[in-house]
């Protein structure tokens, strides 16, 4: 089909109409304004009303990769955070890391204890801000409450004003702290080849050991309202465990010697849908072990297990689909390295019944546990007398090449990976970020809410939050916790027949209303 | 109503990383005071308001729209449209909206070469069927549409007619306060102002004292080859520090985490190209009179363009080989 011909069909999201009875139908989701940028989702029933297929599409590309072309391999770290600005301390650090690699140096140990403070700091503050503003109000608020109070000031209205206000302050005080190390909290400028920019003074130790102490508080605190609310209740256990959020993939995650979740540096570990070790490497290899598949209605690459082959948008041993992000870290980790997470994470798969679990909803547990160890680590950290070592920087001596770096981003693993002629100017660029690890069990699991919704033609109301839930496990490396201060999820979905034209129309307003048109 | 109405806003995002979006978040404790004093009626990152919700607006109803991110898709540029229609004041907020920013680095690049870099030539990407994304597909009968992506990144004054700029990669929050109190105020400043400080960073740099009277290079060093003082001027250490040449507001940050300052804040109101201004500042400390000394000297800065027109290549008077998308109308 020529490009001419295409142009001319209808669009069908903007086609209006009435539709037959008993034709084949099309659901448009648009815009989900929770992704950074736009997301949306395509469902198109049979004939008997229920789902043929369901799409998640990401209409988003900026072409990094090509336009790092050309640059010093050395500012990388700030380029490349501007993928992200809700969480451009991932990309900042994984490309501090691959520099590292390039110029095969490694940084004086108060360095490497700096990056880590700095990025478990990040962590925790991005952790601690999705729980609240975006993932926690279907759990605190409730799935079924008020699309009106399923948000944070719902939250706050359940754990109280001074709840909210501790949020707000832990947040600017971490948020101070990265700045104070990186420059600036957005688009911070601390990684270099071999270290950091910037040394810790012993005052800054001291700041740093006060809001770690108070972030570790906040975490167990956080953990408790998680059981109260959640754990307590059991109608929000079973959602947990409900087949309409489960997914039986591989999971990726970062491991450290002792085979403990870390998100600063580790060997690759990936577990099979049983939970046996399919494979360990090291950030380098990455190329053996991960490959990207291309669909044309996406902009978005689709990650899977290489060795397997692409088979498809499918669960179970046979699919090379995996899935990374807090859920995936734990299942691909052998524990924490902190005792009051190891403790979090013993109760998390005792309660779930075992490993690996499969609940999509479980990300949200997971990620308090991983919430609860990065405060523990920043504390761990912010102890180290050998942290304020003002020897920062071991300075690159050999001529870059290649380096690879890897982080585990509130998200998911990422990788840098570059190729620089011998000046230290990068001839090629990859890059494999946290959603695309993620997209095809995203898009699998919008079409299992989709599917387990919509049976006979019925459109309900309550299919959009149960397609809001399914994204919001993972949602955050698009729609970037921050982003959604109040508010749920805006919905418009529109029914077409299968000549496109609008049947009806659902609309969610900002008061949680849902208006039929 | 016995409550006076109070003055609406929208926020809205374009070809942005989310960073700006942050900005406001980082009001922290003042985001509050801000919703007290405005009615945020579309902030589509945060509040359930759609498009077709501003459409239905009468034009001008929004006391000022702040837009984020450049332009690069038939969406963005629409969207421009609506709110500038709709607003009575329209705000380029951050780098991207007031210069291209970052993402306008592609601007080095076409459409097509990102294409072939991202879906057939990187490492992990199995494509051997060549497959691209496409604007309309269809999949098993299913047919599926993508919005289309210019060739060329723009500012967001390229496309529409902006009022304001609030400067930064972000913004900081002191800068975004005050810009809104500015607004608020109802004594407008001329139209085309920068909503910043009117001069150099240099000034308010923690480190300006250190920087010599007459400051001359003979090589210029690269970050990762050097470890920087963490007191003394930036540039008289041998680095590109754009802060001669770099607008005011931020208060030094990459200065004060011991980097140099790219030029995210733009260019002061007397400058039109920034990266020309930032190139002969940076030019004038060069210490020779012999041309082939002179090219030596400048050859050690290894990527000009990157580092001189790091945020601002598509505001630049720099034109590309292809000509601009066509502009439409609302």
């Amino acid at each position: 089909m020529s490009n001419a011909e295409k142009m001319t069909e209808p669009n069908p999201a903007q086609s209006p109409g009435a539709g037959a009875a008993g034709a084949r139908r099309r659901i448009t989701i648009d815009p989900i304004t929770r992704l950074e940028g736009h997301g949306k989702i395509e469902v198109f029933l049979d004939e008997q009303g229920n789902v043929e297929r369901a799409y998640f599409q990401v209409p988003e590309l900026r072409g990094f990769e090509k336009f790092a072309e050309g640059r010093p391999a050395e500012d990388m770290p700030q380029i490349t955070s501007r993928i992200c600005g809700v969480c451009p301390t991932a990309h900042h650090m994984a490309a501090t890391k691959a520099l590292d690699g390039l110029y095969r140096v490694t940084p004086p140990p108060a360095a490497l204890k700096i990056r880590e403070l700095f990025y478990s700091t990040f962590m925790t503050e991005d952790h601690a801000l999705h729980f609240y503003f975006l993932g926690g109000p279907d759990f605190i608020v409730g799935p079924q409450a008020p699309a009106a109070e399923r948000n944070v000031l719902g939250v706050i209205a359940r754990v109280g004003v001074e709840v909210g206000q501790k949020v707000i302050a832990m947040r600017r005080r971490l948020r101070e702290l990265m700045a104070l190390v990186g420059g600036k909290a957005a688009h911070p400028v601390l990684g270099l080849p071999g270290g950091v920019a910037k040394r810790l003074t012993a005052e800054d130790q001291k700041q740093f050991q006060q809001v770690a102490q108070d972030a570790v508080d906040f975490a167990r605190f956080t953990l408790e309202t998680f059981k109260n609310v959640v754990l307590k209740n059991s109608l929000y256990v079973e959602l947990i465990r409900s087949e309409m959020f489960t997914h039986r993939t591989y999971y990726l995650g970062m491991v450290d010697a002792n085979q403990r979740v870390n998100f600063y540096d580790g060997s690759l570990r990936v577990v099979t849908p049983e939970g046996q070790e399919y494979a360990k490497f090291r950030p380098q290899q990455y190329l053996e072990y991960l490959a990207e598949h291309v669909e044309p209605w996406s902009y978005i690459k689709f990650a899977y297990l290489k060795p397997l082959g692409w088979q498809g948008f499918a669960d179970g041993r046979e699919s090379s689909v995996y899935c990374v992000a807090p859920l995936a870290r734990l299942n691909a980790a052998d524990g924490m390295a902190t005792p009051l997470a190891q403790e979090a994470y013993e109760k998390f798969f005792a309660t779930l019944g075992g490993k690996p679990v499969h609940h999509t909803l479980a990300n949200h547990w997971a990620r308090v546990i991983e919430l609860l160890y990065a405060a523990e680590r920043m504390q761990q950290l912010a102890a180290d007398p050998e942290i304020i070592d003002p020897n920062v920087r071991t300075l690159p001596t050999a001529a870059p090449r290649e380096g690879v770096g890897v982080v585990e981003a509130p998200r998911g693993t990422l990788i840098h990976h570059y190729q620089t002629d011998e000046k230290g100017i990068i001839q090629k660029a990859n890059l494999i970020v946290a959603t695309q690890n993620n997209a095809a069990r995203i898009a699998m699991s919008v079409e299992k809410a989709a599917r387990g919704l919509i049976t006979g033609g019925n459109v309900s109301e309550g299919v959009l939050n149960m397609v809001e839930m399914a994204f919001r496990a993972y949602d955050p490396c698009h729609g970037c916790a921050t982003h959604s201060l109040p508010g749920s999820m805006p919905l418009l979905l529109r029914v077409h027949d299968r000549a496109g034209s609008v049947v009806a129309t659902l609309r969610r307003d900002f008061d949680g209303k849902i208006q039929r048109t | 109503m016995s409550e006076p109405a109070k003055p609406k806003v929208a926020f809205y995002w374009c070809a942005s990383c989310g960073g700006c979006e942050e900005a406001v978040v980082d009001l922290a404790e003042k985001v509050l005071d801000v919703v007290a004093a405005v009615d945020i009626v579309f902030w589509p990152v945060a509040l359930d308001f759609k498009r077709q919700d501003v459409e239905a607006m009468p034009d001008g109803a929004i006391l000022a729209a702040f837009v984020n991110g450049a332009i690069r898709t038939t969406e963005q540029e629409e969207m421009a449209h609506l709110l500038r229609k709709k607003s009575k004041v329209l705000v380029a907020f951050g780098a991207c909206a007031q210069l291209g920013g970052i993402p306008g680095l592609a601007n080095l690049s076409s459409r097509e070469g990102i294409f072939q870099t991202v879906y057939s030539e990187s490492p992990s990407t199995a494509n051997t069927q060549g497959t691209l994304p496409e604007t309309l597909y269809k999949d098993n009968g299913h047919s599926l549409s993508l919005p289309e992506f210019f060739d060329t990144v723009c500012s967001l004054d390229q496309v529409v007619d902006v009022d304001y700029y609030v400067p930064g990669c972000p913004p900081t929050p002191k800068i975004l306060l005050q810009a809104v109190e500015t607004l608020l105020s109802g004594k407008l400043p001329p139209k085309g102002t920068v909503l910043a400080p009117d001069h150099a960073l240099c000034d308010e740099c923690p480190r300006k004292d250190t920087r010599p009277e007459k400051l001359t290079l003979t090589a210029f060093k690269r970050a990762s080859e050097v470890v920087l003082d963490q007191e003394k001027c930036l540039l008289a250490q041998g680095v590109v520090c754009l802060g001669p040449a770099t607008r005011a507001g931020c208060e030094a940050l990459c200065p004060r985490g011991n980097m140099p300052c790219t030029g995210c804040f733009g260019p002061s109101s007397r400058v039109r190209d920034f990266g020309a201004k930032a190139l002969s500042a940076v030019a004038s400390i060069i210490e020779s009179n012999d041309e082939a000394e002179i090219e030596r000297i400048a050859n050690t800065i290894p990527d000009p363009v990157g580092t001189f027109y790091r945020y601002s290549l598509p505001a630049s008077l720099l034109r590309r080989k292809k000509a601009r998308p066509v502009r439409r109308a609302a």
